[in-house]
């Protein structure tokens, strides 16, 4: 009997001992956008070297799903590569929990086609069109009388999911678009094909001899503008003004106004060595870092 | 002596039957793990069938950039609307395992007849295990292969627009299949007995008469066997086709153009989707439906090698 309770208070001891970290204030779960999981991973890989107290869990499994868990109350950062909806922040009002926005990076999806394709501008109803089917020629855009070749994503992609959106128009995918593993292999499959197209994170496709990104034009009326500089840097300036009419911000959701360390990790993402981060993966960092 | 041999003997009998329940368990455990994947596939995948309409399996009606009503059969699971046509993946599958069993049998059985009735023991001990290592190749690097050069050197000869298309895949499941179909044509038609061939001569047959009109007719099951187990493998094959076809999911019947197979679906997506959710079981029902056809393939090949058994044991 008396061995049973010694027993148990050892048992009760060693499980607050190995809780106490979790259940500590330090501990900082994040879920969300699949795009952004590797940016949210190197985030707080560098972000714990320095504050070894803190602990920080990321999570992928979709924009959706992370908004989701915020709305529930089971995670405290949603990472999200689209903007929240109004119901959604009501839903999140009825749970008691005021959602806080921060846009923490920018990133800009590029249209290629092969070097020795002709074409060098569409307008985004063109790249829509080509991409649901309604236009399936080189020559009805202006470039020689070939079939058009379509290259995407897998569909558990968040660019797929993206582009799907904001270019399709939540239409879907022409029956003959091929899908890739990955945006390298698109970038791979378009250089080898000289009536293919592909998009993907403008970083992938720069500096490829073979490749040709292509201008987009918002409309018909604006100018066709490349998300690139001429020296092949990504075109900062033209993504942040979303001249370039392909671009994106990437947020991260509070639930309510981040204090203690929450509000640090917020900081210093929104700082220098976070946006610093956004750069190394490629993607493009907030306005007010680059001036 | 012979009072302490007596237990011995008796505990040997207990080990022999023993070690024979161990051997039967072990022949019975095949039908048990087929049952159970069957079982476990077929109850996730039934339960698509809860949230997903049967029809939608085979196609659904969407507006067009016109408003116009179309009918459309596409498997497209992410999205607003989510489609589960499983027509392109049949379609898909088709399209590269007939052409690369018709190529494989081919040259498979051609590879057979030659090992089993013309070439000498030399050439034969050469050839056998030369063909077992080719079967042996891991498909991912036959499916880089296909990718990187394969692809390339069709494109150029035959002027396809998709680079990557069902060909390209069906040609790489070749190298997979060619071993089976070869060694099993091999192993047919030395089941066949000697006395055929001997009373073929003797009726002024020549080699080439006692092949084609004898030997081959008799193990014509045989043969037939090993052509349906090829063109099961071709079906099931995953690495390669995912690699090697581009994953256009679209219904056509121009091998030339990019298809996306049932396997390389569940390979590319099934990773990737929440456990439980709609597209998750979805996948399960193509597994099903990959299962039953694979199945009933080698059933059927079966059926055929019993059937050259028996008429040749007569």
């Amino acid at each position: 009997m008396q061995r049973r309770t010694t027993a148990a208070i050892a048992v009760a001891g060693l499980t607050a001992a190995l809780a106490w970290p979790v259940l500590a204030a330090n501990n900082i779960t994040v879920k969300g956008s699949d795009t952004m999981v590797i940016l949210g991973q190197r985030w707080a890989e560098e972000y714990m070297k320095k504050h070894a107290e803190v602990a920080i869990q990321v999570t992928g499994g979709g924009s959706g799903t992370g908004i989701a868990a915020l709305i529930n109350g089971t995670t405290i950062l949603a990472n999200s590569s689209r903007p929240i909806k109004p119901e959604e922040i009501e839903q999140a009002k009825k749970n008691r929990i005021d959602v806080v926005v921060f846009r923490t990076a920018m990133d800009g999806l590029g249209v290629v086609a092969s070097a020795d394709n002709p074409v060098d501008h569409l307008t985004m109803t063109q790249v829509g069109k080509i991409y649901t089917g309604y236009i399936s020629n080189w020559k009805q855009v202006g470039g020689p009388d070939k079939r058009i070749i379509r290259y995407s994503r897998e569909s558990n992609s968040g660019t797929y999911v993206f582009f799907k959106e904001h270019v399709l128009m939540n239409r879907d995918y022409a029956a003959d678009v091929q899908t890739m593993p990955g945006t390298s292999a698109v970038a791979e499959a378009v250089s080898r094909d000289p009536s293919g197209i592909g998009y993907g994170g403008v970083a992938y496709f720069a500096n490829n001899p073979k490749l040709k990104i292509l201008k987009i034009a918002k409309d018909e009326k604006s100018g066709p503008i490349s998300p690139l500089l001429p020296d092949g840097r990504i075109n900062y300036e033209a993504v942040w003004s979303q001249t370039y009419p392909i671009a994106r911000y990437l947020y991260v959701y509070s639930a309510g106004q981040p204090q203690g360390p929450v509000k640090a990790y917020l900081d210093w993402i929104l700082g220098p060595e976070g946006q610093e981060i956004v750069e190394k993966i490629e993607y493009v960092p907030m306005p007010a870092n680059k001036p | 002596m012979t009072a302490g041999a007596v237990p011995r003997r008796r505990r040997s009998r207990w080990g022999e039957s023993l070690i024979e329940l161990f051997l039967r368990l072990n022949g019975f455990i095949a039908i048990a793990i087929i049952t159970l994947i069957f079982v476990f596939l077929f109850k996730e995948g039934i339960q698509a069938l809860r949230t997903i309409p049967v029809a939608h399996f085979l196609s659904t009606t969407e507006l067009d950039f016109d408003s116009v009503p179309q009918t459309v059969r596409m498997w497209q699971p992410v999205g607003t609307n989510p489609k589960y046509s499983i027509l392109p993946l049949i379609a898909g599958s088709l399209l590269v395992a007939i052409p690369a069993t018709l190529i494989a049998t081919f040259f498979g059985v051609a590879c057979g007849i030659y090992l089993a009735e013309v070439a000498g023991k030399r050439t034969r001990e050469i050839i056998k295990p030369a063909i077992e290592l080719l079967a042996g190749v891991p498909s991912v690097v036959i499916g880089f292969f296909c990718l990187a050069t394969l692809a390339t050197f069709l494109q150029d000869l035959l002027h396809t627009s998709f680079r990557l298309n069902a060909i390209v895949g069906a040609v790489g499941v070749c190298f997979v299949i060619v071993p089976v179909i070869a060694s099993m044509t091999d192993d047919a038609l030395r089941a066949v007995p000697d006395e055929l061939r001997e009373g073929a001569h003797a009726l002024g047959a020549n080699r080439w008469e006692t092949i084609a009109r004898v030997v081959v007719p008799a193990g014509a099951s045989g043969l037939i066997a090993s052509i349906l187990l090829g063109l099961g493998r071709a079906l099931g094959e995953t690495m390669i086709v995912l690699m090697a076809t581009g994953n256009a999911a679209q219904v056509t019947w121009n091998p030339f153009e990019s298809v996306r197979t049932m396997t390389a679906t569940i390979a590319a997506e099934l990773g990737a989707v929440p456990q439980g959710g709609e597209q998750y079981r979805a996948l399960f029902l193509v597994g099903t439906i990959l299962f039953t056809i694979t199945f009933a393939i080698n059933l059927a090949a079966e059926v055929a090698v019993s059937r050259m058994r028996r008429r040749l044991a007569l």
